[in-house]
């Protein structure tokens, strides 16, 4: 190997670990932001449970989704 | 980094003594004046935890130690290569500022070892924090080094009388040091809202479900 290719090797080497470092923390951002709208729909879905009259909500735990009328 | 980048490649001078090899200085040692600012960084931050009792610190310091850890890994890379450039080892048992830093960068290897075999909670904030503030010692011990060898192989550039360089050598060694920083100031920053991010969202998960 050359001197030249040497240099560009050690600062390859610091390019592609930075790199990867990035990729990294970009996947780990992604899985965040999905795991905040997940936990987003899921308050939402509670919010509109709430907002449903109570002899309208179904009982936890119900298969059918009882909805207290009966 | 830009900058940094153009100035040690194309415009700063070569080295008359180890040719255009030398222009690995430039990354080279300001990762490596990083990965020791790092495990200072981790250090103070863990001496702050157990002063304070913060939890907070916690996470600083582990973040602050992970970045020292891959700032370290670079240092060992970029400075074997610049190595097997100017000596033709890839490595020298034989040299006390080469062996110096890799027992330092195993030091916090093993750090991490201790942190994930135990379980969460203040007890391993406690244990790491004190784990952490042992490695510091290594810090000055590595960084002198240099100076306490008797066989000078590694050179030594920056002495009493100042930096042993042209003034463009040394301009641009210090915007490349500037520009490290910044990248690990920014790694830094990220990788701490990232964990705070994922702690908060676990925090939430348990209280919706």
């Amino acid at each position: 190997m050359t001197q030249g290719q040497y240099v560009a090797a050690a600062y390859g080497a610091v390019f592609v670990f930075v790199l990867v470092y990035v990729v990294i923390i970009a996947a780990k951002l992604a899985r965040l932001q999905r795991e905040t709208a997940e936990l987003l729909e899921l308050a939402r879905s509670r919010e509109r449970l709430d907002r449903l009259p109570h002899y309208a909500a179904p009982v936890r735990g119900s298969r059918e989704g009882a909805t207290g009328t009966e | 980094m830009g900058l940094a980048l153009v100035l040690a490649l194309i415009v700063v001078a070569e080295d008359q003594d180890q040719g255009v090899s030398q222009r690995i200085f430039y990354i080279h040692v300001p990762i490596a004046l990083t990965a020791y600012f790092c495990f200072g960084l981790g250090a103070w931050k863990a001496l702050l935890l157990l002063w304070h009792g913060e939890e907070r610190y916690d996470l600083e310091s582990y973040v602050a130690i992970h970045q020292g850890t891959i700032f370290g890994a670079l240092t060992l890379i970029t400075g074997s290569i610049w190595a097997k450039a100017s000596w033709g080892h890839w490595w020298l048992w034989s040299e006390d500022q080469l062996v110096l830093f890799l027992v330092l960068f195993l030091f916090y290897c093993a750090y991490f070892m201790l942190r994930f075999s135990l379980e969460e909670g203040s007890r391993r904030a406690r244990s790491s924090a004190v784990y952490a503030l042992f490695g510091v010692v290594l810090i000055p011990v590595s960084f002198l080094a240099i100076r306490l060898a008797e066989n000078l192989i590694h050179p030594t550039v920056f002495t009493r009388e100042g930096p042993q360089m042209s003034g463009s050598m040394f301009a641009t060694f210090c915007i490349a040091w500037a520009a490290v920083t910044l990248l690990a100031y920014v790694l830094y920053r990220v990788e701490l809202a990232g964990k705070r991010l994922d702690a908060d969202l676990r925090e939430l998960r348990e209280v919706l479900q």
